[in-house]
């Protein structure tokens, strides 16, 4: 009865496999990255803790998380909702559109990075006054005294 | 990969059969959560954008900070991590529920949509939780000369640049945009959450009911999982903007 077909659409049974291991350790490979994460988050939170803190390492730090979120959706979108036992058609049906998403990141950041600079310049009329406003945390406001 | 035998010469789009392989429905679905996933993506991105126009932006780490019962304990990403495993959790139990449906197993079905239905509640009360603090949290912001004391809300954003009003260090309103995008955006995505809450209850009472069975098939169950597995995605998405970055 497992590979009963549901729709007359369906050429071919999609063939489940028999266990749940492979779901347990998707779970665990999601439980990781997500620890990874945070760890990562938690040593951002450190790095602006100093008093200069190192713009490059910070965007470093953030641009991993960026990766690593890319591979907890790669892994949920294949393996929890089984499009990677689908045929080739059904999975380029859903993920080419996606792909729109690189030119849209890519046009709205930039788009409000110029913004930032035009307010900055007051379009270019002036040189831009960096106001990087340091934000210390809470626990060394007496440190700095 | 597909570990069915398919022959390569199958003439998908000569009609009388799905070209996708799949049931209307299921790809119906599929281009749902696709479009829904352009509606996140767009005011993920939105977001983004201002973000990126700003100077001075709050840092996520000083706003959410707090954790249940633990007083003013300074814990930065302890509450959204344990909303974090919740949802990846009760995704699991959901694709559980799907292997049972596949295994025609009607009890596995109803045991894992209850643990997944539980999962769902608990990260909507942790929201609820979160969004009262956030909004009823006091903090001393300095206004027109004058201290006064913010919650942060869709008008409000106490989590400005901090300058030195006497002797002491205090913030200044942020970016006012700072409120609209968290509670917009969580919000958006926490409705998601309660509708799927939903779909899981309509779908555990048809299980309970043996539709599924005189159906002869499970099929309802996998696509009320891709909506749920759609609304733990979001939250990966959600937890990267907002928290993590």
């Amino acid at each position: 009865m497992s590979n009963a077909v549901s729709s007359p659409e369906i050429t071919f049974p999609h063939e489940h496999p028999g266990g749940t291991k492979r779901i347990w350790k998707v779970f665990w490979i999601l439980s990781v990255i997500t620890i990874i994460e945070l760890a990562i988050g938690l040593t951002i939170y450190n790095i602006h803790k100093e008093p200069n803190p190192n713009a490059t390492l910070v965007l470093a730090f953030k641009g991993m998380v960026c990766i690593l979120t890319l591979a907890k959706a790669y892994y949920i979108v294949s393996v929890f909702m089984h499009l990677g036992d689908e045929i080739r058609n059904m999975i380029m049906t859903v993920v080419v559109p996606l792909c729109l998403f690189i030119w849209f990141l890519l046009a709205f950041l930039w788009d409000g990075d110029s913004t930032k600079h035009l307010r900055n310049t007051d379009a270019h009329s002036r040189p831009a006054q960096v106001e990087q406003v340091h934000q210390p945390a809470a626990v060394d406001k007496d440190a700095k005294k | 990969m597909s570990t069915t035998a398919i022959p390569t010469n199958t003439k998908w789009w000569n009609g009388g059969r799905s070209p996708f392989n799949v049931s209307y429905g299921k790809v119906m679905m599929w281009y749902f959560l696709m479009s829904d996933a352009f509606t996140f993506g767009a005011f993920l991105i939105s977001y983004g954008t201002i973000r990126f126009s700003v100077n001075h932006w709050a840092d996520p780490n000083h706003v959410f900070s707090a954790f249940p019962f633990a007083g003013h304990a300074n814990l930065p990403l302890a509450f959204v991590s344990l909303m974090t495993f919740i949802l990846i959790f009760s995704s699991v139990t959901m694709v559980l529920a799907v292997h049972e449906g596949h295994r025609m197993n009607r009890k596995g079905v109803e045991k894992y949509m209850i643990l997944t239905i539980l999962g769902g509640l608990a990260f909507l009360s942790c929201q609820a939780w979160e969004w009262t603090h956030l909004i009823t949290g006091d903090h001393a912001v300095l206004v027109n000369g004058q201290i006064e004391h913010w919650g942060t809300t869709v008008s409000k954003n106490p989590w400005g640049p901090m300058v030195m009003f006497e002797g002491k260090e205090v913030a200044t309103p942020g970016p006012i945009a700072f409120g609209g995008y968290f509670f917009g955006i969580t919000g958006f995505h926490g409705f998601h959450v309660f509708s799927g809450v939903i779909i899981n209850i309509i779908m555990l009472i048809k299980t309970r009911l043996g539709h599924f069975d005189q159906r002869g098939h499970y099929e309802m169950i996998e696509k009320a999982g891709l909506y749920w597995h759609f609304v733990d995605l979001v939250w990966v998405f959600v937890f990267l903007c907002f928290y993590l970055i």
